[in-house]
């Protein structure tokens, strides 16, 4: 189910099928160099047959209804590996935190778990989706759900839930510039 | 090197028992999928990351494809263990599973 408002935001160029042909296969036949481990004339044939295969039959899948510009893509995927870097030391204190409160003698009294729902204003899917799992995986949260751009979220103290979607939302927001600050 | 794989593993053990003990004793469903979802993820990709080096070792062709292979389980447990996670309290909220609450601990069985 894709959300109808995700298409209209930005418009992107229309990128050639032929590059975005070849690119899949290199994709593809990557993979399957690493994958396989075996070079000889034999099996390099089986994976340019296979990899054929595969980019012909899911060509359009990787580009979705939005053709993305290769720049564009790049400086996504830039911003993501930065994310990234941010949301693991987020998995570390997470994990500290559960840790501690599970050693901690008196769990009941420590927890004072809480159900927060919020609006967001991010569209796309994979916005949503990459906020979800942040928010799970950030100290103390866990999204229940998601139903037309409000989340729900669990928090298990109250401390946790403050704060939570102004700044977690805006580094998405960031990755995907869908608001221009 | 080896001794690095050592401490990651190991941190990866220790952080699956501090999940594994806040899932026996967190309260209620929500609390404890918080330690589920939290602990798996850092421990498995610790331990992983632990195995990865482990395998760099001899740094043989081989074994370089062996550790890519390896950080790509990491990049889908990254992203697969927060859906399951999700998937989970989603159906526990549609079933109706009320959180715990500070205040019901009497009702509480």
């Amino acid at each position: 189910m894709r959300d109808p408002s995700g298409r209209e935001d930005i418009p992107m160029e229309r990128q050639g099928t032929g590059t975005q042909f070849v690119l899949m296969f290199a994709m593809c036949m990557v993979t399957w160099f690493v994958f396989s481990g075996r070079y000889d004339v034999f099996h390099l044939v089986l994976g340019m047959i296979s990899s054929l295969i595969v980019t012909w039959a899911s060509g359009d899948l990787l580009s979705p209804n939005r053709k993305i510009s290769m720049r564009c893509a790049m400086t996504i995927s830039w911003r993501m590996a930065v994310y990234l870097i941010w949301l693991v030391i987020e998995v570390v204190k997470a994990n500290i935190h559960v840790f501690k409160l599970a050693l901690s003698p008196n769990v009941r009294d420590r927890i004072e778990p809480s159900i927060v729902t919020f609006k967001t204003v991010l569209k796309t899917d994979l916005a949503k989706f990459v906020l979800a799992n942040s928010i799970t995986l950030t100290p103390g949260t866990v999204t229940i759900k998601i139903e037309d751009g409000v989340f729900v979220v669990h928090a298990i103290d109250t401390s946790a839930a403050e704060g939570l979607q102004e700044q977690m939302e805006r580094r998405v927001a960031h990755i995907f510039s869908e608001i221009e600050s | 090197m080896n001794i690095l794989a050592m401490i990651t593993i190991s941190l990866g053990v220790v952080f699956f028992f501090g999940a594994t003990l806040g899932l026996l004793r967190f309260p209620d469903f929500y609390s404890r999928v918080h330690a589920a979802g939290k602990g798996d993820t850092l421990s498995s990709l610790l331990m992983l990351f632990g195995l990865g080096i482990l395998v760099l070792e001899n740094a043989h062709f081989i074994d370089v494809l062996t550790f890519i292979k390896i950080m790509m389980i990491c990049v889908f447990i990254f992203v697969t263990s927060p859906t399951t996670t999700h998937a989970l309290t989603d159906a526990g909220y549609s079933a109706g599973v009320k959180p715990w609450q500070k205040d019901d601990e009497e009702t509480e069985s």
